[in-house]
């Protein structure tokens, strides 16, 4: 997939709760050809501060209006800048970036889960496998009913199954302790959250024989593998999570036995 | 149009805009943004007899206006880079370089010999420079008695164009450039990172797994330009300015202080066709002064001084 660099216009730009946005950009022309689980590097300008390109999953994307969404939550001075873009306003993007989710080729039962801000790239995911005929569910973690987000447009693709921490909405606990992993048999798990969260995920479906892969965050410096700056320890050895990832089976990260939530 | 060929020891370069080691990975990470052959010269990674994991993440951390990497040399050794990555930058149109590294000078040497004897690679980097490994690298190129040594032994074994890189992270950078002059080397780079490092200060820890790391960026640039200049003044063979070189600008100011090419690193990382931006820049900053050759502006400033002394 050939990599562009690109001027996107800022078509929508809003606060979904305190600290996470959505901001929506459009190209210029059509959009490239993207897949779900691959990223754009944004160019931050404005701040020495803000030196290198900010890594970003692709929430979703919309080929007749040639758009793209991001989820993005309040870290630094690089996403809070972004949080204050006005429409009208041009971005500057490399994409697309990274490796994508692998697509079942038959039918399974699949589930999504996202904790947070990680349910980013879950969303493009999980509409392009209903595209494909798939009936995934989805399983969603929050700290709270305050910081659940996006529940409306998970629901559009399947059922939605909620834990949060403090039970104020859905079961009460971690991904992980929800009734419906203990209920349901899955045979293919897609994760992206925190990585305490993943790591937990990981545990379960190892314990389970269950295929399961997930998306890293690692800092990065270019985002396609120019550096090797990303590397995360595979049992092939450092493999960068730009260009090898940022979706990785579980089965080749050293997760096994790792510490979980 | 000015001519903006320049030559290092016998190998002549299309123009004088190289790409620096370990910012342009093995040149195809830039197929998709531009055509690399435009380029002067490209040069790879950081290559090592053996494979080496380099460093545990994390490996980066970005400081203001530039970042720290201890990326440790991370590649798959001489074996694969013979057999996977050289047949591939065979095909690229310019001077493909390899960056040479070690953690003994036989380790130098070897790998030295072995690239001797690839036709398409007609130059080598020697990195006596990197910070971020525990032997070799710059403790090399930061002690003269072994900066002398490396720098012998592979000159005595390779016979194409040798360029030493040479560290910052020393008093006098024009002793290091003198002795590899005198030890027969071609031309001298220069400036690898500067030694720094970084702390979370909300986790309370070092950024870097390895605590230090090296600086590369616009904040470095002073620094190099400084270092290039020395050097450029106090060796006849030529210089390749770097650090932190992101517009046309900084790319003329190297050249003006004595730099006979450019190297661009970390500029590359975030804006992917920097190089041959400032590769066009250059042409029209020489058309725009009225200069025939991007040898007229060679160190232009030392000159200068010399007539108004
Ligand atoms: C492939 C990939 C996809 C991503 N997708 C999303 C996304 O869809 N939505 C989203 O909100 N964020 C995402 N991130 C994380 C996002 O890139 C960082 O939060 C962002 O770069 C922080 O920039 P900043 O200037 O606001 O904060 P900074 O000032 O740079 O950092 C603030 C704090 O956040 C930490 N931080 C910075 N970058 C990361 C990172 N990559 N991972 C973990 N911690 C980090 C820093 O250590 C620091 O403590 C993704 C990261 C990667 C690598
Ligand atoms: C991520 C990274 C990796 C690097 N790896 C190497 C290397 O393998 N060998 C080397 O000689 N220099 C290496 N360098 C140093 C650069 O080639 C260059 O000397 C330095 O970054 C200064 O130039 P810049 O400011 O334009 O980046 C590396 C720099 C960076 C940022
Ligand atoms: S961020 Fe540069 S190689 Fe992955």
């Amino acid at each position: 997939m050939t990599k562009r660099i690109e001027d996107f216009t800022v078509t929508g730009n809003r606060f979904i709760n305190k600290d996470i946005f959505l901001l929506e950009l459009q190209a210029e022309g059509k959009l490239a050809d993207l897949k779900p689980g691959q990223f754009v590097q944004v160019r931050v300008d404005g701040s020495p501060e803000t030196f290198l390109r900010r890594p970003l999953s692709i929430h979703d994307a919309d080929f007749e209006r040639n758009t793209i969404k991001l989820l993005v939550q309040l870290a630094g001075k690089g996403t809070e800048t972004l949080s204050r873009l006005q429409t009208g306003r041009k971005l500057n993007l490399i994409y697309p970036l990274g490796n994508s989710f692998t697509i079942p080729e038959q039918d399974e039962k699949i589930l999504l889960i996202g904790g947070g801000c990680g349910v980013a790239p879950l969303l493009f995911l999980g509409k392009h496998l209903k595209s494909l005929g798939h009936s995934p569910e989805i399983l969603l973690g929050f700290r709270n009913r305050e910081r659940m987000i996006e529940y409306d447009e998970y629901m559009s693709i399947g059922p939605v199954s909620l834990a949060t921490e403090d039970g104020s909405v859905g079961e009460k606990g971690f991904v992980t302790q929800h009734s419906l992993l203990a209920g349901k048999r899955f045979n293919r798990i897609y994760c992206c959250g925190p990585d305490r969260m993943m790591k937990a995920v990981a545990q379960y479906a190892f314990a389970n024989g269950i295929s399961c892969e997930v998306s890293l965050e690692n800092l990065m410096a270019c985002g396609f593998g120019a550096c090797l700056c990303c590397v995360v320890d595979t049992v092939d050895g450092n493999q960068c999570t730009c260009i090898d990832g940022p979706v990785f089976n579980i089965n080749k990260l050293k997760w096994q036995n790792s510490e979980s939530a | 149009m000015a001519e903006l060929g320049i030559s290092i020891g016998s190998l002549s370069f299309k123009n004088p805009v190289i790409t620096a080691s370990g910012t342009f990975g093995n040149g195809s990470e830039f197929d998709d943004f531009f055509d690399v052959s435009r380029l002067g010269g490209i040069v790879l990674k950081g290559t090592t007899l053996e494979p080496r994991e380099g460093n545990s993440y994390p490996r980066m951390a970005e400081t203001a206006s530039g970042m720290l990497n201890s990326v440790g040399l991370q590649n798959k050794g001489i074996d694969y880079f013979e057999k996977n990555i050289y047949p591939r930058v065979s095909s690229y149109n310019t001077n493909v370089i390899v960056n040479v590294n070690g953690s003994y000078v036989e380790d130098y040497v070897a790998l030295a010999e072995r690239i001797n004897k690839l036709d398409r690679i007609p130059a080598i980097e020697l990195n006596i420079s990197c910070p971020n490994v525990k032997t070799g690298g710059m403790a090399f190129g930061t002690n003269p008695e072994t900066a002398r040594e490396v720098i012998r032994k592979v000159r005595a074994v390779y016979s194409r164009v040798l360029i030493v890189k040479l560290s910052p992270n020393v008093t006098d950078i024009t002793q290091f450039a003198r002795i590899s002059e005198e030890e027969g080397a071609d031309s001298v780079s220069l400036i690898n990172t500067l030694l720094g490092m970084a702390i979370d200060a909300a986790a309370m820890k070092p950024s870097l797994s390895t605590v230090t790391g090296g600086l590369s960026g616009p904040a470095v640039k002073p620094v190099a330009l400084r270092m290039v200049w020395q050097a450029a003044n106090a060796v006849k063979i030529p210089v390749i300015g770097m650090g932190g070189i992101r517009t046309v600008n900084d790319a003329i100011e190297f050249f003006l202080a004595g730099a006979t090419a450019v190297q661009i690193g970390t500029a590359s990382l975030i804006e992917p066709g920097t190089s041959v931006d400032i590769l066009e820049g250059i042409g029209e900053y020489l058309d725009s002064k009225g200069f025939g050759s991007i040898s007229e502006i060679i160190g232009y400033i030392n000159r200068k001084q010399e007539r108004t002394i």
